[in-house]
């Protein structure tokens, strides 16, 4: 398997640089171009009013059918609140070695905790969850390492504690993936 | 931890075994899901998980009748209840049932990570406690008795038979023979290794202070009895008590024992409550217990009770074929135990020791052996850093005079032929070596 392409796809508003900003690290951590696209999806349909959450399991499905494409990595971005049905929440979930991960800005943001708004803050946790999820649609599970990006983070203070990259071992098995 | 866990979800919802598998994929782990209770009863017929994750509530068999089926089967299988209707009732069933922890839907993402680390450490003490099992068991029999010479393993197939018998053993040597090992090795191999070995040393305590260690005794029983204190045949229930240096119990004792051995009962010193043991009993000791019947100051009828079986550890001397693997293995022991990378033995000190008498036996070689280690070059054990003293090695000859013409020869040998310093070293004048010289036919060797 080669990394031919990757696609984030915006699901709702964001601005522009951040957009920029974000491609441009993931694109730094891959080495490979990272393309940006706007989609459209209807997310009222995924709205659970009981939990006042959306449901990730369908969004991702629901990404993966209308967005994916073979040999291209798809992530969709978002900015609602994601669920699965197990969990309270999640900031994001992927296939593993699969074409499609998700993830939400929503709970990366300072003001939700209620701490004063910071872009940059939001910014460097967007990059992280993104590459994140991308590691796992390469195929990269979860590590123990401290500060690299695919060790699994429940709270967003464990966000801050991780590095963009991944360490040396978690490159190693990318290669190896890859072949 | 260094495999990977292997974990089936059980729960009707498609929607939650679906987020349950990619959640445990992404963690690494092995991951299957069933529908309901019969197909997850069907995939452990065939297959073992480590960690079953079940909903309660399910159409046809419930999590808690799955629960205690699988504990009937597999008692150590870890499973985690999951349910969307918590109520204490079933909370407290599912505990009582045998759950590891129990958890409404839907938690936290840090509390699903959390139940699975601990269920992750729960596996790793139980694979832990179950090496260490198979360490304790073999351990007295592969490191500590170690022997190839006929006498050793004959003394090894007596400890293997007697182990699996409840009979009460007297082990017999010389002092430093290792007859504790012995003790040992049979509590090891026997059904009682799981419970306490208990060993007291008879011969360090006086008749009062043996009454109070062994039976026990009540607060106020006397000055300084502070406390109720339990006995050490209260501490071996259900184990071995090992009595070593039986011979030098007072005739007193020698009554109380026999009854506790006849009754397997006793009161402790001060009480009043007659307290039950289930122990086996193993003695030790260096004297001839037999002679010491037949004059009187042993009970006849305490010997016959003890005396089921008899094992005898041979000296050293009589085993001299297991020194070097002796040798061996102290050198490995002290080598570890003072971190230092391990050494070795010189042909020429292996050959002294071999022919050592030991009368200290296998506990003098030890200590031999440990001294080597601690004031030695740290590379090789040479003849200088054992302490054997040249009167303790044994003489080929057996007559006087033979033995006396070998040491002058090798003393005039040492020093040359110089008379002189031969006669000073022997520390007779030179005249009486003369006179040796001649009557022993003594001749310098040829060069």
């Amino acid at each position: 398997m080669s990394l031919q392409n990757i696609t984030l796809i915006s699901f709702g508003r964001f601005e522009q640089d951040f957009l920029d900003r974000l491609v441009k690290n993931v694109s730094h951590e891959f080495n490979i171009t990272v393309r940006v696209k706007e989609g459209h999806i209807d997310l009222s349909d995924y709205y659970d009013s009981v939990r006042r959450q959306y449901n990730g399991n369908d969004l991702i499905k629901e990404v993966d059918a209308k967005y994916s494409i073979d040999s291209v990595k798809t992530i969709g971005i978002f900015n609602v609140d994601l669920f699965i049905p197990i969990l309270t929440y999640i900031f994001g979930q992927a296939y593993l070695n699969g074409r499609t991960g998700i993830a939400s800005l929503y709970r990366l943001s300072n003001e939700r905790y209620g701490m004063i708004a910071d872009n940059e803050i939001l910014l460097n946790r967007a990059i992280k969850e993104v590459i994140h999820e991308l590691g796992h649609t390469l195929g990269l599970i979860h590590c123990h390492a401290p500060t690299c990006v695919m060790r699994s983070s429940t709270y967003v203070e464990d966000i801050d504690q991780k590095n963009y990259n991944l360490c040396q071992k978690c490159r190693n098995e990318l290669i190896n993936l890859l072949g | 931890m260094t495999r990977k866990i292997s974990i089936l979800v059980v729960d009707d919802e498609e929607s939650v075994r679906d987020s349950l598998y990619n959640w445990f994929k992404e963690d690494g782990y092995r991951v299957e899901c069933a529908e309901n209770a019969k197909i997850a009863l069907s995939i452990l017929e065939s297959e073992s998980f480590d960690i079953i994750l079940a909903d309660i509530k399910m159409p046809g068999m419930d999590g808690l009748e799955m629960l205690r089926r699988i504990k009937a089967l597999k008692k150590e299988s870890i499973i985690i209840v999951m349910t969307a209707f918590a109520t204490v009732d079933t909370a407290v069933q599912a505990l009582k049932d045998g759950a590891f922890d129990y958890v409404t839907k839907p938690f936290d993402p840090d509390d699903l990570s959390h139940l699975v680390r601990n269920a992750t450490k729960q596996i790793s003490l139980i694979e832990e406690n179950e090496v260490l099992k198979v360490k304790v068991a073999t351990l007295e029999n592969i490191e500590d008795l170690i022997g190839v010479s006929d006498v050793m393993q004959k003394v090894l197939k007596q400890v293997e038979s007697v182990a699996q018998s409840n009979s009460s053993v007297i082990i017999t040597g010389e002092s430093g023979t290792g007859k504790e090992l012995i003790a040992r090795a049979i509590h090891a191999n026997s059904s009682r290794k799981y419970f306490p070995l208990v060993s007291v040393h008879c011969g360090a305590l006086t008749e009062s202070l043996l009454e109070s260690e062994l039976f026990g005794h009540e607060k106020g029983a006397f000055t300084g009895a502070v406390y109720n204190r339990k006995g050490r045949f209260e501490m071996a229930d259900s184990g071995t008590i090992f009595l070593d240096e039986i011979a030098t119990i007072s005739p007193k004792m020698q009554i109380e024992l026999l009854r506790v051995l006849e009754t397997k009962s006793f009161i402790r010193v001060g009480g009043n409550k007659e307290i039950s043991s289930d122990f086996r009993v193993i003695c030790a000791t260096n004297k001839d217990l037999k002679s010491m019947v037949e004059d009187g100051s042993f009970r006849e009828d305490l010997y016959y009770r003890l005396n089921v079986v008899n094992i005898h550890v041979p000296p050293l001397r009589e085993r001299q074929g297991d020194i070097p693997l002796l040798v061996d293995y102290f050198i490995k022991k002290y080598c570890m135990s003072m971190n230092k990378p391990p050494v070795t033995i010189d042909p020429s000190a292996l050959q002294r020791l071999e022919e050592f008498k030991f009368p200290g036996n296998i506990r003098e070689l030890e200590n031999m052996i440990e001294r080597a280690i601690v004031i030695g070059n740290g590379k090789k054990i040479f003849l200088k850093d054992l302490p054997i003293e040249k009167s303790f090695i044994e003489s080929p000859y057996e007559s006087l005079d033979d033995n006396e013409k070998s040491h002058i020869a090798q003393i005039l040998n040492k020093y040359n032929w110089n008379i002189s310093r031969s006669a000073k070293a022997l520390k007779v004048d030179r005249v009486t070596l003369y006179n040796k010289i001649k009557k022993f036919d003594l001749k310098p060797l040829e060069k």
